[in-house]
């Protein structure tokens, strides 16, 4: 069944030439419309930065006013995700023939705001701080690149990172929107001066920032890109709570929000805007899931948890909670859409995942009796008090239970008590969330290996099969091979053992200002973000 | 008890009709003299009525959703509409009188009783003691009370009983302050003094002597207090810090769904904010009158 | 009176002290910490080793003592530290906040004046007529209607009947006068309405009380005009009260706007607070509540002297 080593070497590198070797598309706007120059783009922002190191926060309010600033060394063809191309690398890469050595060029003549030119030393600093960061520095991601040798820079405009194994998701962890490419003499100075600065060779130069308020930028007018970006200047208004958000973008004192709004929001500003508003749609690559405690009883039997997952009629959510929701897409550990989804005809066969209710409520109240649950047995479901997705989804959970006969308490909690709680086991059954940058499974499966391996299961539960398949699946780079592991992962994950299943995929609704031009949503929030093909038609 | 034994058992049924008159002059006088005061009084009851018979009355399960009959505006068959689940929302709100209630009565009746009991106590043994008391609630005080509620929800976690809490703590130091400057005065006078000499012990001083005489502070301060928590409870709620969805509660009906659908759907957002504010006023209506009834110093000829 | 002040300036010392303490330990036993907030939050992948390495940072794997000592130096030097979630100096976060919270207060403390002298001095004049009963439901209801109630239905009517909506971002008085007003007017109705209830229903009392008092009746007596006998007379001594309700409710209000910060999007000191909280941004709320309660007794004690002015029969040892 395995493939041989060699093939998969062989196979990797035809496979990545194949995908990146091809030139990039010249960009257009949305309309294909002439861009324009000049104006001011105003945006709501649904938080506010911590700190303002990409590499260290994991917050889209941190994203949204600062991938401005910043280039990367690949990033997320904006038109087109998920193709790849070059930011400050050039598009096309070299993967050795063992796929252990990747080497890229350096665009020429691109500078950072201070005038200084952007060269290979500072994106090798970059990426040391990333995978290698010196005492004292935090690094949020570290854990993408463990497979990570060295890297190297032998001249200016070339770059090579040494891998240790043959990875399937290496490429794609280059896009990552966190990884602003930093000045390797400032990191040498202080490696924390990012945390408080801002000084990138993006599209827009900083301006200013008042805490809790505002954040803007203007036009650089030495981007590496001659004809961008178009736009003169950017305003990010952070609006906390979603009402007054969504008041603002009706109002017309932002112009859009790049996260994304429910539908009752969508219907509002639509309704105001008339023929000014444009809906943008796309399936996000954020999933809430039931998490259960595999260590207390009766969790610990998979026939409870089986009947647990079993009870929920998620085609029915889909159709009612997207109606007030985020929730919508009905999908197993890969986002419903995506190259690595499941299809639809062998979902279904997962328990849960049934368009059968009756029975599987049926089949459900079984396990409970045959697992020796009494009928009107009672725990807790622990969730985080966040109005939109959390709670909504939290009622219909809950009600989807009591009509197996369980009576189940809603206990909301703080971020803090919340992750405290399931950290510590101290839980029967929670909602827990996903949310990831991009289609990986190398990301998405991350959660659902053995708690001691991950930090992320919260299940309690060691399962060295899935641990094992993982290791396979994130070597293979033949993608049929990789899909057919992936699929022993997720029918294991959420129907045999059941340990966390999937309520629903989000989708996400971007309405925004028709004047807003040359942006398209992507199924995630955290890219594309950097504004340099984004202009203003004006009036 | 020691109440109960007082009384001969043979005067009971007596006794009981002549206080039952007595109490119907009290509260026919007051209706009459204070008409507000007795407009509130008369919705208190129906909400306490309505909490009461929450099972007989209300047309629907408060939680059971339907999700044919979302966001559906006020008819026959759903009076006051229904909310993003398909709930009934006069359900929840008859339903949601027994969450605010409760919450209500319970913390401020709790944090009255407890301001009051250290006031007097602290009057009572004065120097030392009452200095360092009166230290210690300054402080308390100087925390403005949502303030205070929201640490005292963050360390202990939200749920009803924790909303109890977080409602009672801020009370207790401002019913110390005022209960404390009614019993100074009374720690001098001559029938304290007498119980001393008698050799009572302190409990039996504060409790049976001192604390019935600042029964009408205690009262004034409980029914201030109670439109107050009921109001600061649908503060957490709204915030996300009160009790938890899917449990009926007014604050939580005004957060989330509410907003976003208050355009569509503005019987969610408008009906629960109807019920918070008629009730609240309603207490601080009887309380005021309360207030000018037993506060000699306010009572008008 | 010289020695008074600085006895009850002395005085703060401790209270603000103990204030220090209780928070700093209701904090240390809060359940869930910062570092694990931060990475957690979103779902990332933190490794074990990154998370103390950054609680190192942030001083939190020191025992709890020595942490309280290194704060209240600090405090001791003026040096307020830096706040654990943005990393940059607290009073400069602060600072940022507090001109919104205490321009707000004001505005809102003028609005619950305006409406609280004359609608309780009217009552008190026509006690126990319609008047006097439309006035203390007014007043009664301002208390009753929740403000952040009220405040989404007056933002709904804006956006709906006017597609308008108030400035969403601050703009400072000095700076542009205008649009600072269009922000702040609406928050300072919802508020001073709400803060008008106490103060009506106290100067109507107080008037009461005054106009029953002997000198006035000496004055109508002597046959002195109504109006005179009001302002001179009932009016000034009935405001001692009234100021000391509105100067504790001043207090209150810079740090106590937790909900209607929110639904106006105010950038001020209850929202801050609010998310100091949840973020478990221990040295943020700390110095929050430091300042909250500071604000407060000083308040009180300028309330104090204000009456002690006022009043010539107030003497203090």
């Amino acid at each position: 069944m395995r493939p041989t080593l060699r093939n998969a070497r062989l196979l990797a590198v035809t496979a990545l030439l194949l995908v990146f070797v091809l030139p990039p598309r010249p960009i257009m706007g949305a309309q294909a419309a002439k861009p324009t120059y000049g104006g001011e783009l105003v945006f709501a922002v649904g938080g506010t930065p911590p700190s303002f190191d990409g590499h260290r926060e994991t917050t889209f309010a941190m994203l949204h006013p600062l991938a401005p600033h910043y280039s990367t060394l690949l990033r997320f063809d904006p038109q087109a995700y998920p193709k790849i191309v070059g930011d400050v690398a050039e598009d096309k890469w070299t993967v050795s023939r063992d796929g252990l050595t990747y080497t890229f060029k350096i665009r020429k003549g691109i500078k950072f705001h201070d005038g200084s030119d952007l060269t290979s030393k500072d994106v090798k600093a970059t990426y040391d701080k990333i995978i290698f960061p010196p005492e004292g520095v935090a690094s949020a991601r570290q854990a993408s690149y463990g497979v990570v040798k060295s890297i190297e820079a032998p001249d200016p405009y070339t770059i090579v990172f040494q891998l240790k194994q043959i990875s399937a998701s290496f490429i794609a962890n280059l896009a990552s929107p966190w990884n602003f490419i930093y000045k390797a003499d400032i990191l040498a100075k202080d490696p924390r001066w990012y945390e408080k600065n801002v000084m990138g060779s993006g599209p827009f130069v900083f301006v200013e920032h008042v805490p809790g308020s505002y954040w803007t930028g203007r036009k650089n007018p030495n981007y590496f890109m001659k004809d961008r970006p178009y736009l003169d200047t950017f305003k990010a208004i952070f609006i906390r709570d979603t009402a007054p958000r969504v008041a603002a973008v009706r109002s017309g004192q932002a112009l859009i929000e790049f996260r994304g709004f429910n539908p009752a929001a969508q219907e509002d500003i639509v309704r105001t805007l008339g023929k000014e508003a444009v809906v943008q749609e796309s399936p996000w690559i954020c999933n809430l899931t039931v998490t259960i405690n595999a260590e207390k009883k009766p969790f610990n039997d998979p026939r409870v948890r089986r009947a647990l997952t079993l009870a929920i009629d998620r085609w029915n959510a889909s159709k009612a909670l997207s109606k007030i929701s985020l929730m919508k897409y009905v999908g197993g550990v890969f986002r419903p859409g995506s190259q690595f989804a499941t299809p639809e005809s062998e979902l279904v066969k997962y328990a849960g995942f049934g368009k059968n209710i009756e029975a599987s409520r049926k089949e459900a109240r079984a396990l409970l009796k045959a697992a020796g649950v009494p009928d009107g047995f009672s725990f807790t479901l622990k969730n985080r008090n966040v109005k939109e997705p959390y709670e909504v989804t939290g009622i219909y959970t809950i009600d989807q239970w009591r009509q197996i006969g369980l009576n189940v308490n809603h206990v909301m909690q703080e971020e803090g008590p919340y992750f405290n709680d399931l950290r510590q086991g101290n839980y029967d059954a929670a909602i827990d969330f996903a949310c990831d940058f991009m289609d990986e499974p190398d990301l998405q499966l991350q959660k659902f290996l053995s708690a001691k391996k991950s930090p992320l299961n919260y299940g309690r539960y060691n399962d060295e099969v899935l641990d094992d398949l993982y290791d396979r699946q994130s070597r293979l780079t033949d993608k049929a091979e990789r899909l057919k592991i992936l699929r022993q992962f997720e029918k294991r994950v959420l129907d045999e053992q059941a340990y966390q299943f999937h309520i629903l995929w989000w989708q996400r609704i971007v309405p925004h200002w028709s004047k807003v031009q040359g942006w398209k949503v992507t199924p995630s929030h955290y890219v594309n973000q950097d504004l340099r093909d984004v202009y203003l038609k004006l009036y | 008890m020691i109440m109960a034994q007082e009384t001969a058992p043979a005067a009971r049924p007596q006794t009981r009709r002549r206080r039952f008159r007595a109490w119907l002059r009290v509260a026919l006088r007051f209706t009459r003299r204070r008409p507000l005061g007795a407009a509130g009084a008369a919705i208190i009851i129906l909400m306490i009525a309505a909490a009461a018979l929450a099972d007989l009355i209300s047309p629907y399960n408060p939680l059971a959703t339907d999700y044919g009959a979302m966001l559906q505006a006020p008819s026959g068959a759903h009076w006051l509409g229904t909310d993003a689940f398909g709930r009934d929302v006069l359900s929840r709100i008859i339903y949601g009188s027994r969450t605010a209630l409760f919450v209500g009565f319970c913390s401020s009746f709790l944090g009255a009783s407890l301001g009051t009991v250290i006031g007097v106590a602290s009057a009572y043994f004065g120097g030392k003691t009452d200095l360092t008391v009166q230290r210690f609630m300054d402080l308390l005080l100087s925390f403005p009370l949502i303030v205070l509620a929201l640490v005292v929800v963050a360390v202990l976690g939200t749920g009803t009983i924790n909303v109890i809490l977080a409602i009672m703590v801020p009370m207790i130091p401002r019913s110390a302050l005022v209960s404390r400057s009614s019993a100074l005065s009374l720690r001098e006078t001559p029938f304290i003094d007498a119980a001393r000499a008698l050799g009572f012990g302190h409990a039996r001083i504060i409790f049976r002597h001192l604390l019935p005489n600042v029964m009408a502070p205690y009262l004034i301060l409980l029914t201030a207090f109670l439109g107050q928590a009921i109001l600061l409870e649908a503060s957490l709620s709204f915030l996300g810090l009160g009790v938890a969805e899917p449990v009926p509660a007014w604050g939580l009906m005004l957060s989330g769904a509410a907003v976003e659908f208050a355009e569509r759907a503005p019987w969610m957002a408008i009906f629960p904010g109807i019920a918070i504010s008629l009730s609240v006023f309603a207490f601080n209506l009887f309380g005021d009158s309360l207030r000018d009834a037993l506060d000699p110093k306010l009572r008008v000829s | 009176m010289t020695r008074y002040i600085v006895q009850r300036l002395l005085l703060m010392i401790p209270t603000l002290l103990g204030v220090a303490a209780l928070v700093f330990l209701l904090l240390r036993v809060l359940p869930g910490d910062i570092v694990e907030l931060k990475y957690a939050g979103s779902g990332t992948f933190a490794p074990r080793q990154a998370i103390e390495r950054e609680k190192a940072q942030l001083g939190l794997d020191k025992p709890v003592w020595r942490q309280f000592v290194d704060w209240i130096g600090g405090i001791a030097r003026l040096d307020f530290g830096t706040s654990m979630w943005t990393g940059r100096p607290i009073t400069h976060e602060i600072a940022i906040r507090l001109e919104l919270s205490i321009e707000l207060a004001l505005m809102a403390t003028l609005v619950a004046v305006l409406i609280s002298v004359p609608l309780g001095t009217l009552a008190a004049l026509r006690q126990d007529t319609w008047l006097d009963y439309f006035v203390r439901i007014f007043s009664i209801a301002g208390l009753a209607i929740p403000s952040f109630w009220l405040g989404i239905i007056m933002i709904l009517v804006f956006i709906i009947y006017f597609h308008w909506l108030p400035p969403l971002t601050f703009t400072s008085f000095r700076v542009n006068p205008k649009a600072n007003l269009q922000q702040l007017i609406w928050p300072a109705l919802a508020v001073g309405y709400r803060y008008s209830a106490v103060a009506t229903r106290m100067t109507r009392s107080a008037v009461l009380e005054v106009l029953r008092e002997d000198y006035i009746r000496t004055a109508r007596a002597k046959g002195l005009w109504e109006k005179v006998v009001l302002t001179r007379h009932a009016l000034k001594n009935a405001l001692l009260p009234v100021i000391t309700v509105l100067g504790l409710e001043f207090a209150f209000l810079v740090g106590g706007l937790v909900v209607t910060e929110q639904v106006f999007n105010l950038n001020g000191i209850g929202k801050l607070f609010v998310e100091a909280i949840s973020q478990r941004d221990y040295t943020m709320v700390q110095s929050l509540v430091l300042l909250t309660s500071f604000v407060f007794i000083f308040v009180n004690f300028l309330v104090d002297l204000v009456n002690a002015w006022l009043d010539p029969r107030i003497r203090y040892q």
